[in-house]
């Protein structure tokens, strides 16, 4: 039971950050139809600004983070401004091909600047736990779900109460219709890359919290975060953070429990579960747990 | 049959529409099959290989193109289908030691296979759905690859020593005129003369019953049901076609390359193609042809002249350095912006462009 509990908490944490990753990209595909797979580099991006600001600026640790994740906004309002502006009404396969390539143009700029090596964030966390009865709760992750929990909730808030998030949900549901209304819809999709990027960057953040464990592979999140997407449905923000906290909940099990129990399906299974159980749910639910069914015509 | 130059791209007869090409003389095709067996003679080994991995590019391409181009299904598991092909080359080759003959039709019959058993799931899901599904194949596969140590040789990778004899004659040491071909250029006639038999057997496809039920699929799936078209056949079927040329061109990658290893059949791979058809021209035969020669091509050439570019080291990488690897996967990912900005349906296209431009010329269209 303490074990089941143990990674039971170990997966939420872990499903938090996959919630923040999926919904940046359910952000950019409710506002522009676009599968951003730069996503991973804005991840990793905002850890390695994060690493600047505290550990070569000496700026304190959430100022530092907080300064990462406004500064990764803003480069993915840039990047949209700069290439993905010229892209509207364009093929959406070409689009997500050029989402493709900002991904491989910034893992290598982020390589160039700070090196292949691990490095340290120099979280205040590093590798305390607390205790609660007989469980053994890593800070690190408490706090990974703190952070994410205010976020999250910041917004949704945004998303339901202010006049841009119902900019943004009117430019989602009908992007003429919301035009004709005088919303403006450009600055909705520069906005939404700008909140994809933003929740990314702390995920990023996050994930590099501990000793040494900030390289450049950890974009790889954001490929364990399509998953989290897909099984939430593309188009839903709650779906995003269900779907990420019940894949984040799963590996982990997998992992604690797999390797005795069925011990057959080799000794990493947990690494694609969370491709296996997307690919269940979806044979039994198309359109992923929350997602809108495509109503078609002829 | 001859036709005055002024109707030249305009179907006047059931002859005009049914040619293969609109605008290519016999003279013209005789010239490329003549300047195509020269070639060897006048590249470098180095030079050969680079076409060979880009011919073999090119037929997983045109694979690709079937199903993502002409069926509109978008597919990021290509990856999983090469590697299919390359393991199953390379235990019909190297530990049963079969001919190139039984080999690599195995090995496209294999992919074929499992094409057809993945092709039905893809039913149910729709455009990006179906897109992200395809990248767990990729990685569920890779964690085959990695797992089943007695066929791959798990993470350690293993070596592939095919037999290369087409009946008597050795790709891999041909004769010509009393003077034996290298490695490379044997690889090169092979290769390239699959690339032409695959791509015109693809480009008289497409024009076929089939092709145009597949393309009616891509238009409007709906709407293509409801004149007649059975869905499950075509999408199935673009399945099953696509991913066996994947697994053909994964076959002659193994066995050209004589080693293979899981991590080669990742998403990476898998993007690459999609760049490929993407670059290349997408529901257009030759892009796919075009975009292989390109995307292949490009990071040799970059590794050739990276030693006259400042700030780019050979060795691994240091702070205010870049690695070769690292410029290459940068340069890569520019391209692919510029270029999709630039004309997002791709290389072919910009030549389909020029071509009509020339002919409609001196009107504008």
């Amino acid at each position: 039971m303490t074990d089941f509990l143990q990674l039971t908490f170990a997966g939420l944490a872990l499903g938090a950050r996959y919630a923040l990753v999926a919904l940046g990209f359910v952000v950019i595909y409710k506002a522009t139809g676009v599968i951003n797979f730069a996503q991973g580099a804005f991840v990793a991006l905002g850890a390695y600004l994060a690493f600047n600001f505290h550990q070569t600026w000496g700026i304190p640790f959430f100022l530092a983070v907080v300064m990462a994740v406004l500064a990764g906004a803003l480069i993915g309002a840039g990047t949209e401004r700069a290439v993905l502006h010229r892209m509207v009404g364009r093929p959406v396969f070409a689009v997500i091909m050029i989402t493709v390539g900002i991904l491989f143009v910034l893992n290598e700029v982020i390589t160039w600047i700070w090196g292949q090596s691990s490095l340290n964030l120099g979280d205040p966390w590093g590798q305390d736990k607390v205790t609660v009865g007989d469980v053994v709760l890593p800070v690190r992750d408490l706090w990974t779900l703190v952070l994410a929990g205010l976020v999250l909730t910041g917004f949704f808030a945004f998303f339901r109460y202010s006049s841009l998030g119902l900019a943004m949900r009117a430019a989602a549901m009908d992007q003429e219709a919301a035009m004709a209304r005088g919303v403006d819809v450009k600055l909705v999709f520069t906005l939404s890359w700008a909140i994809a990027a933003g929740v990314a960057a702390l995920a990023g953040i996050t994930l590099a919290a501990g000793p040494a464990a900030l390289s450049p592979g950890i974009w790889l999140i954001a490929l364990a975060a399509f998953p989290a997407m897909i099984l939430g449905g593309l188009d839903s923000p709650a779906g995003a953070v269900v779907g990420g906290l019940v894949i984040g909940v799963v590996q982990t099990l997998t992992a604690g429990y797999q390797p005795d129990d069925v011990p057959w399906l080799g000794e990493s299974f947990y690494v694609i579960m969370p491709y296996v159980l997307m690919i269940v749910v979806l044979m039994v639910r198309p359109y992923g747990l929350f997602g809108t069914k495509e109503v078609q015509r002829l | 049959m001859r036709r005055s130059s002024a109707n030249r791209g305009l179907s006047r007869s059931h002859a005009d529409d049914i040619r293969l090409w609109r605008s290519v003389s016999p003279w013209g095709v005789g010239l490329l099959v003549v300047a195509g067996l020269a070639l060897p003679f006048a590249m470098s080994d180095f030079q050969s290989s680079v076409a060979v991995y880009a011919g073999i590019a090119a037929i997983a391409g045109i694979g690709l193109n079937l199903l993502t181009g002409f069926t509109g299904q978008v597919s990021l598991g290509h990856a999983a289908f090469l590697g299919v092909g390359a393991y199953t080359a390379a235990y019909l080759g190297t530990e049963l030691e079969l001919p190139l003959v039984v080999w690599l039709p195995g090995a496209a019959l294999a992919g074929g296979l499992v094409g057809g058993v993945i092709g039905p799931f893809a039913l149910r899901l729709r455009g990006n759905y179906l897109a992200i599904v395809t990248i767990g194949l990729v990685f569920i596969a890779q964690y085959v690859f990695e797992s089943w140590t007695s066929v791959t040789g798990g993470l350690n990778g293993r070596s592939v020593t095919s037999p290369t004899e087409v009946g008597p004659v050795d790709v891999e040491g041909l004769e010509v005129f009393g003077r034996t071909l290298t490695r490379d250029q044997g690889w090169f006639y092979l290769v390239w003369l699959l690339v032409g038999f695959v791509a015109l057997t693809t480009k008289n496809l497409v024009r076929s019953r089939v092709g145009l039920a597949m393309q009616a699929v891509r238009d409007r799936d709906r709407a293509a049901e409801a004149i007649g078209v059975r869905l499950a056949r075509y999408k199935v079927l673009a399945f099953v076609l696509s991913s066996s040329l994947g697994a053909a061109a994964g076959a002659l990658h193994a066995s050209y390359q004589r080693f293979i290893h899981p991590s080669e059949f990742s998403l990476y791979l898998s993007i690459t193609y999609i760049a490929i058809i993407g670059v290349g021209g997408i529901g257009i035969v030759f892009g796919g042809v075009v975009g292989a020669l390109f995307i292949t091509a490009i990071p040799r050439l970059i590794e050739e002249i990276s030693p006259s570019i400042p700030f780019v080291s050979t060795g691994t990488g240091d702070d205010g350095f870049i690695t070769v690897f690292s410029l290459n996967q940068a340069i890569f990912g520019l391209l692919i912006i510029t270029f999709l900005v630039l004309e997002p349906r791709g290389l072919a296209a910009m030549w389909l462009r020029v071509r009509l431009y020339f002919r409609a010329w001196p009107f504008s269209y």
